[in-house]
């Protein structure tokens, strides 16, 4: 940040705590580039399934915690974007991690007929309005009879053999192509995470997110300084999609088999996604973190119980709202004051008041 | 001509759409609340229905009857407990509860009657029919319909003309006034949703009777609510009608070009309603 201020006083957004955490972000990063190497594969695959729910986490956290964008059809860039992958690998014969990017950048352009339409909806009537606009898109795909239709289709098995990068990691370690691809996959997915969760603390700490964070507690008063709040959510709105639409298309990668109903679920990229920003701390960018490894752990305790798993989820998502609005990591902030990626602005070298710059951090 | 009864039928459909939706357009209107499980409620209020239909062997007017009570304490109930804590400037907080406890019912119905198709019977009325001219109109789906007529136009008469819809008004203008009045906010809220749940039970009644549903029927029901109170603009239970008539002759039509297209052109034909006239075809509510 900089602001024009008297020499003796500063802004910052750092604190002890965050310097630590920023080095220690970067040592989780380290030894996660060198998981494939250390663990089996399993462990593997479950680590990519916690970092691309992270993925999607934080970017409807961004959403709906930071641009009151609250939306109940994520999914349909998740869906759109693993179907968009699809299409580039078996119709035109692209790279898959090639068609990962541009399911990315197809995502964008799905979100901006898309925006046309919920945008004209307000706050719950938004919510109902991306959930129609993913059906729609749901029920055209499973008329695509080139990709499948309505029973889906796969990957062929040489795209992912001949994936780039796979006969590299062959002859480099020794690796079998579905372990070498399982790796590749996964890297990416820790890429996507370190990216994802790096712009989003870099635009909260930004002019732009404070002209984000002024908008949420206050529109009009926002409006009244001169933030552009219309565009702003736009444009949170379409750098969620091609977020959401990247994680897409590299779950499916990764799975390698596709259908409508799979990959347009409102439960598996929506409801969990939900509950995980909810429970963590919606509006914080710690919440997702600790909400995605709660939900992991949950699911591997709870995976014999089905449905009842669902419903206690879904249980502690409406006690969290009720009583501790602000999620698990909220509270655990409030008390202790501890915040690892701090975005409230502090006056350093000024008289001491209590100092509030954006209502919450 | 197969287009008029297409277009019959679609009306006919539309009728249990508007059913669909009159709860969830009088609690907006109220409290300005979008109830996310709505759907799974109707849905809901149909198991219950089908319990007592095929355990004790009612008519399923009958149990309608004895169901009614029963969904009016549960709305009662919910609003006290859980939507009225979640009630204020801030949207996030019912939408995200009325979406956890969609999710609830849901999984509480798989796991109560696991995920198979039911119906509930009506025995001869199932078929019952009578030839109007070039068009055969089947005797439930007109039942529904007018059963959506006569709640709209009882939900009117209760709105304009009863102590209890000028309190409804009141609240619904500002809360906070009426309460300076002698009214008290959460009390009528929890009136309304219990009022809506009894809505919901009759809409529950033809759902049931008219096809197959399952535990996870709940989604489209909401969207279908959703797309008729919205087509017909916000606040007036008369448009939510006409946009329950519109969303099923458009999925009629849809239907009878393919049949895949049926939900795919309810779905198109709102989204054309959206680009023409976002607040609807007879907009009432300022918000």
């Amino acid at each position: 940040m900089t602001i024009a201020i008297p020499s003796a006083l500063k802004v910052e957004t750092r604190t002890k705590v965050s310097s630590i955490s920023l080095f220690v972000a970067f040592a989780v990063l380290a030894l996660g580039l060198a998981a494939p190497f250390l663990v089996s594969r399993g462990a593997v695959q479950d680590l990519f399934f916690i970092l691309t729910m992270l993925v999607l986490a934080q970017s409807w956290n961004l959403l709906a915690g930071y641009a009151g964008l609250i939306s109940v059809g994520q999914q349909v860039f998740v869906g759109f974007g693993a179907y968009a992958m699809f299409g580039a690998v078996i119709l035109l014969g692209v790279d898959p991690l090639l068609a990962i990017l541009i399911a990315g950048l197809l995502s964008v352009l799905l979100a901006i007929p898309t925006a046309f339409f919920t945008f004209r909806l307000y706050g719950p009537y938004f919510a109902i309005g991306t959930w129609v606009v993913a059906e729609v898109v749901r029920l055209l795909f499973a008329q695509w009879k080139a990709l499948g239709g309505g029973t889906g289709t796969s990957l062929p098995r040489e795209a992912v053999r001949d994936m780039v990068g796979v006969s590299l990691l062959r002859d480099l370690f020794g690796m079998k192509p579905a372990q070498a691809s399982d790796a590749i996959t996964y890297w990416l997915a820790l890429m996507l995470a370190a990216a994802t969760i790096g712009f989003i603390y870099r635009l909260l700490r930004s002019k732009q997110g404070l002209g984000l964070a002024a908008v949420r507690d206050n529109e009009q008063a926002a409006r009244a300084v001169g933030v552009d709040a219309r565009r702003m959510k736009a444009l949170v709105y379409l750098a969620t999609a091609f977020l959401t639409g990247l994680a897409g298309a590299l779950i499916y990668a990764q799975k390698a088999r596709i259908s409508p109903d799979a990959a347009f679920s409102v439960t598996d990229w929506t409801a969990y996604v939900i509950f995980i920003v909810v429970i963590g701390g919606i509006g914080t960018v710690e919440g997702p973190i600790l909400g995605v490894i709660l939900f992991f752990l949950l699911q591997n305790f709870m995976a014999d119980y089905g449905s009842w798993y669902l419903l206690m989820l879904g249980l502690a998502g409406i006690l969290v709202m009720l009583f501790a609005p602000r999620g698990l990591w909220g509270a655990f902030s409030d008390r202790t004051g501890i915040q690892l990626f701090p975005v409230r602005r502090t006056l350093i070298g000024g008289p001491s008041i209590h100092q509030g710059g954006s209502s919450h951090g | 001509m197969s287009l008029i009864d297409t277009i019959v039928q679609g009306v006919l459909l539309g009728g249990l759409y508007a059913l669909f939706a009159a709860g969830l357009s009088l609690v907006f209107g109220i409290m300005r609340l979008v109830n996310l499980a709505h759907g799974d409620l109707i849905v809901l209020a149909a198991f219950l229905l089908l319990v007592l239909v095929s355990t004790l062997g009612l008519n399923p007017f009958l149990a309608a009857l004895l169901v009614a009570p029963v969904m009016f304490a549960l709305g009662y109930a919910l609003q006290e407990v859980l939507f009225n804590r979640t009630l204020g400037k801030d949207v996030l907080p019912p939408l995200l509860v009325t979406f956890g406890l969609s999710i609830v019912i849901q999984n509480g119905l798989l796991e109560g009657f696991s995920a198979d198709s039911r119906r509930i019977s009506t025995g001869a009325l199932e078929t019952a029919s009578m030839a109007a001219g070039p068009v055969t109109i089947g005797l439930m789906p007109l039942l529904a319909l007018l059963s959506a007529v006569a709640v709209i136009v009882g939900l009117n008469l209760l709105i304009y003309r009863t102590a209890l819809g000028r309190a409804f008004r009141a609240t619904s203008d500002d809360a906070v006034t009426a309460g300076l009045m002698g009214i008290h906010p959460r009390k009528i809220f929890a009136m309304a949703t219990g009022l809506a749940m009894v809505v919901v039970t009759i809409a529950a009644l033809y759902l049931g009777t008219r096809a197959n549903f399952d535990p996870t029927a709940g989604p489209a029901r909401l969207i279908y609510a959703f797309e008729a109170v919205i087509i017909g603009g916000l606040g007036s239970l008369w448009g939510t009608l006409a946009g329950g008539i519109i969303l099923g002759v458009a999925q009629t039509l849809g239907a009878a070009i393919n049949p895949e297209w049926q939900i795919l052109s309810g779905h198109l034909a709102f989204l054309a309603v959206l680009l023409v006239k976002p607040r609807g075809l007879f907009p009432r509510a300022v918000d």
